[in-house]
């Protein structure tokens, strides 16, 4: 223990004897290092100041002007963009008028067509009901003069097996006729 | 704060001393890099090989990293660009669109701060920036640079930084004397604030380093100790460039606009 202290005390006092243990208050030094100081600020300086920070700050305002003109470039494509929807709209609402005004002016054209096909057929309906109509008359007037026949020689058949000899066929004729004429 | 930090390391030192090969801050001494003792003041050490590194790591990140100029970046020139539009971004915030003329300046500080922060991460390395004779020529060449801006930009009217013309009459010349102090108290702070943090993280790393020596028991724990640790230097490195850097901003909008 006794021992520890003396070599605890030796040391302090060549400490104390070296400067007090702190190198950094040798004022024997300070000529050396504020020299090497001096150099290691100046050179660090002339890197700076004509190599680093110009290249740098240059680096930096090219950025900055890319960056605005390609902000630059993307609002005239998205103009452009803009312009071309908008074309595009146009194109499809004339489109779609145009589409409107050929459905309109077939639609006008099939119509007249319509009308004169149904003018056409009209007229041939009545051509052919008038026909009809004479043919059905002519047939009718065969059918009297038909039913005027079998009636009188039905008449004289009847009157002839009734009574044999009585009456005439002129007699028995204008009565079928006075009948028909009745009926 | 930083100074607390540093008393504690110390005292850990003499506490846990009885270890013989306890030297937690053995790491920050510097050492010429072709032997021999002498350290006239061009002579390369262990400081000048890991600036070297450092300028070597800036010309790999943002000089090749940068150099196909894409316009859809690469990785390597995203975080050249994240970098410089960090850095632009906080100068333009806080100094104002008058204060972008010394952004280069600024950028170097922050650039040169943040690597050698890494860099002094990587085990076995030299830690640049854990130098007072490094952070506080730094703090005060920006103290200088800004004080001179002052007062070119506007001559004796400067001096209004210091005149608090919101506080009533009577309290001015009291406030003109606090704010005095405190702006010649900035560079002390902006350098030990930098130094110290650094510092004093590598020096705990050390320390858990040595207790994973101690005994089998411990070595667990210490190690756990050093990840996070190392964890939290990481989170540091970055923080205490960012907050230099900030710092110098804020001074320089003194400057800038000197009126309260």
């Amino acid at each position: 223990m006794a021992q520890d202290t003396t070599e605890v005390v030796g040391e302090l006092t060549e400490q104390i004897g070296e400067g007090g243990g702190m190198p950094q208050l040798d004022f024997a030094n300070y000529p050396n290092q504020i020299f090497w100081l001096a150099v290691s600020l100046v050179i660090i300086y002339f890197i700076l100041s004509r190599v680093v920070l110009p290249r740098v700050s240059s680096v930096l305002a090219e950025r900055q002007g890319t960056i605005t003109n390609d902000i630059a470039t993307a609002d005239e494509l998205k103009q452009k963009a803009v312009e071309a929807e908008e074309a595009y709209l146009k194109a499809l609402a004339d489109a779609r008028a145009e589409a409107g005004r050929i459905v309109a002016e077939a639609k006008l054209e099939i119509q007249a067509e319509l009308d004169v096909a149904i003018a056409k057929a009209d007229a041939e309906i009545a051509a052919k009901a008038a026909e009809s109509e004479v043919a059905i008359g002519e047939i009718r007037k065969g059918a009297l003069k038909a039913v005027e026949t079998v009636a009188r020689s039905t008449a004289t058949e009847i009157i002839k097996a009734v009574m044999p000899g009585a009456g005439d066929a002129k007699a028995v004729t204008a009565a079928v006729k006075s009948q028909l004429k009745g009926a | 704060m930083a100074e607390d930090i540093l008393g504690a390391g110390t005292e850990g030192a003499d506490i846990v001393s009885a270890g013989p090969e306890f030297h937690p801050m053995e790491q920050f001494t510097l050492e010429p890099l072709f032997g021999g003792h002498a350290i006239n003041w061009y002579t390369p050490t262990n400081l000048t090989l890991w600036m070297g590194v450092a300028i070597v790591a800036v010309i790999l990140l943002l000089v090749v990293g940068t150099r196909r100029r894409a316009i859809v970046p690469s990785r390597t020139q995203s975080v050249a660009e994240l970098a410089y539009g960090f850095v632009y971004s906080m100068v333009e915030d806080v100094a104002g669109k008058d204060g972008l003329k010394y952004f280069p300046y600024i950028m170097t500080l922050f650039i040169f701060i943040v690597f050698s922060n890494f860099l002094g991460l990587i085990p076995l390395s030299y830690s640049t920036t854990s130098q007072f004779a490094v952070t506080v020529p730094l703090a005060l060449l920006v103290f200088f640079t800004v004080t001179i801006i002052g007062f070119v930009k506007h001559g004796i009217g400067f001096l209004g930084l210091f005149w608090v013309s919101a506080a009533p009459l009577a309290l001015r010349p009291i406030l003109a004397v606090i704010e005095l102090i405190s702006y010649f108290v900035r560079p002390v702070s902006h350098s030990i604030r930098l130094a110290g943090n650094v510092m004093a993280g590598h020096a705990v790393i050390e320390v858990f380093a040595v207790f994973v020596g101690v005994s089998v028991f411990i070595a667990p724990l210490a190690f756990i100790g050093i990840v996070g640790m190392f964890a939290m230097d990481v989170l540091v490195a970055f923080i205490q460039a960012y907050v230099f850097t900030i710092l110098t901003c804020v001074y320089l909008k003194d400057a800038l606009h000197p009126a309260h």
